[in-house]
């Protein structure tokens, strides 16, 4: 699949201050195609997750359009953009996501759930074995490591076999060899065909990426 | 989707169980608190066909009203009388219509009851009071030493019961009538007389001297067409001496009129419940959302419609409802069934369960009203859950 960004932005209302409109994102234009890796770094704060939320159909831009294979994300009613988000697309959001009433593998099926579709336990298992938390299997969000339950939210995204993969810094709370294993993993995603978008600080991660891009106060330039 | 409901219900045990303690409370007040209105409603009307006359006359001592109003109304046990001569000048009173004598005595214990047992003789040639009720469990004509027994007795058709040294045989049994028919035995006037006889021979009789074949205890009355009772009431005191007469309505109203006392008292708190248990569940509803803002986001990362989650928050609301509430309804019924003597005896008003029907309309009513209220207080959360910023409660700490 072919994501293409045109000329968006993203325009926030920041309470107090005397400037109190800005631009996180300012007029950009991105595509992310099938079978690439783009890191995308930049300070804290320069837009990366704005942008990546745009891209993944869960923030509208202000101005601009996204399309997924000529379809314009954002002229789809809800209910469509978010089955097809559900089926073509997979985020691993920032931070601890997991559902807390679930266990490790009812959380990676879930996304399964959401439509009643049939869940892929191979899938599940391989990606778990792939990610060493096969043992976690049926544990409990609440026993797990952070850097455990990073790795059930790569799983949980990557289930599907999404199209599109979107990763807001996954190895913020793991050690060097899971993050290299984790690189690695979405390196192969990308082989296989996916296009991968990953927000990140590891300087490492220019090694695995086919386009580095870096994000300035709202502004992307070529990293 | 039903099952991530199910399983987000089960991870959170305690503010489950809390939140279906709530719809069963909901709906234990709304329905026991409807079906006593009802009851009590039914009670009355079943105590005014008890009644049954328009004016009641009795011998004029001061005692007497109480102690019949006790009879008549509060289920208590007594006898007086009063010679045939003053009923029967009662009876050629003008404006008298269906007219019909009654005949009171009380056991001292008896093999069926452990307290003592009220004893009521008719006329059943003249009677238009209790025969119509008998006629519902009994079509036979009531032979000497036959009896009828309320349906709170314990005695059944067939049994022998010894009165007095003198023993009947149960012919048949009302049913429930929520009034003090239901611990009282009817006889026919012979049979009455004969008991009263041997009372006095065994000297267990307050009225020493009172000639059986010759008294009565009170007189039923109905108007004649053209005489209002109150007329006929004024008449009787006026022209009839030594004998008192009452309107049953004005025996009733002191009982009407508490019984909307205590209907206006549960229906108050029937809406102070549910006002109580709205914001409660509205706060509750609200908090099991805003803890799990994240979660919801998270679904929506996956691809969950903003339908979807709202539809999540009302399943969750839903099943626990659904739960409580048939709890609710179950328990009120084991409540009020059974110990609705119980009730009755507290409130010391007429009280008459509605008919199953009734019950079954009455029940589906109130665990669909509180289904109802646990999904319009869930509603403001799902709501709110489906305009959720995805993107800001994600957005972490950076
Ligand atoms: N929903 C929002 N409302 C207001 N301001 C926001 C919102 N989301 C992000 N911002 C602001 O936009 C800027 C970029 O944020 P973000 O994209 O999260 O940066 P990064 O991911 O690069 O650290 C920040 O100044 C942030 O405070
Ligand atoms: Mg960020």
């Amino acid at each position: 699949m072919e994501l293409k960004a045109e000329k968006i932005t993203r325009e926030f209302i920041r309470p107090g201050g005397k400037t109190n409109r800005f631009f996180a994102v300012k007029e950009t234009d991105l595509t992310l195609a099938s079978g690439k890796l783009t890191v995308l770094m930049g300070r804290s704060g320069s837009g990366k997750t704005t942008l990546l939320n745009m891209l993944s159909g869960l923030l509208m831009p202000s101005t601009g359009k996204i399309t997924a294979d000529g379809r314009d994300l954002y002229a789809m009613p809800d209910k469509e953009l978010s089955k097809f988000r559900n089926v073509h697309m997979g985020v691993i959001p920032q931070g601890q996501t997991a559902i807390h009433s679930l266990n490790v593998t009812e959380n990676i099926l879930l996304p399964f759930g959401l439509y009643g579709d049939k869940p892929d336990e191979a899938r599940a298992k391989e990606l778990m074995e792939r990610l060493d938390i096969a043992e976690l299997a049926s544990a409990r969000p609440a026993e797990l490591s952070g850097g455990e339950l990073r790795r059930v939210a790569i799983a949980r995204a990557l289930v599907r076999r999404p199209e599109v993969i979107f990763a807001d810094e996954p190895t913020g709370d793991l050690d060097d060899e899971n993050t290299a294993a984790v690189f690695t993993f979405l390196k192969e995603c990308a082989r296989e065909g996916a296009a991968v978008l990953v927000v990140t600080h590891e300087n490492e991660a220019v090694n695995y990426a086919d386009e580095v891009l870096r994000m300035n106060a709202g502004t992307l330039e070529q990293g | 989707m039903k099952s991530l409901a199910m399983k987000n219900l089960r991870g959170r045990p305690v503010r489950s169980a809390v939140l279906i303690v709530l719809a069963a409370l909901l709906t234990f007040t709304a329905l026991g608190g409807t079906l006593t209105v009802a009851s009590l409603g039914k009670g009355l009307d079943s105590l005014e066909a008890r009644l049954g006359a328009d004016v009641m006359v009795v011998p004029k001592e001061a005692t007497m009203k109480k102690k019949f109003e006790d009879i008549v109304l509060q289920g208590a046990t007594g006898y007086f009388y009063m010679d045939s001569k003053r009923a029967q000048a009662v009876m050629e009173r003008e404006g008298v219509g269906e007219v019909s004598p009654q005949f009171f005595l009380a056991s001292t214990g008896s093999s069926c009851c452990s307290i003592p047992v009220q004893i009521i003789g008719i006329d059943p040639a003249t009677d238009f009071t209790v025969s119509p009720w008998i006629k519902r469990t009994y079509g036979g004509e009531l032979g000497l030493y036959d009896i009828v027994a309320g349906s709170d007795l314990n005695a059944f058709v067939g049994d022998k019961l010894s009165f007095y040294g003198v023993e009947c045989r149960v012919a048949a049994k009302l049913e429930k009538t929520g009034t003090s028919y239901d611990t009282t035995v009817f006889t026919n006037e012979d049979t009455i007389k004969a008991l009263i006889s041997s009372s006095l021979e065994k000297g267990m009789n307050d009225f020493e001297d009172v000639d059986p074949e010759n008294c009565v205890s009170c007189l039923m009355i109905n108007a004649a067409d053209g005489t209002s009772p109150e007329e006929l009431v004024n008449d009787i005191n006026i022209h009839v001496k030594k004998v008192k007469a009452y309107k049953s309505g004005d025996m009733i109203s002191g009982i009407a009129g508490s019984l909307s006392g205590v209907s206006r008292m549960i229906k108050l708190l029937i809406a102070a419940v549910w006002v109580l248990g709205l914001v409660i569940l509205l706060l509750a509803f609200t908090m099991s959302v805003n803890e799990r803002k994240k979660e919801f986001a998270v679904l929506r990362v996956m691809g969950a419609s903003r339908g979807k989650l709202a539809g999540l928050v009302l399943k969750e609301a839903l099943l626990t409802c659904l739960t409580g509430s048939l709890g609710g309804a179950a328990v009120g019924l084991l409540v009020l069934i059974p110990f609705n003597g119980v009730i009755e005896q507290t409130l010391g008003l007429p009280f008459l369960l509605p008919n199953f029907g009734s019950i079954a309309g009455i029940c589906t009513a109130a665990v669909v009203l509180s289904v109802l209220t646990g999904a319009a207080a869930a509603a403001v959360s799902a709501w709110r859950v489906s305009r959720i910023d995805t993107g800001l409660i994600l957005r972490g700490e950076n």
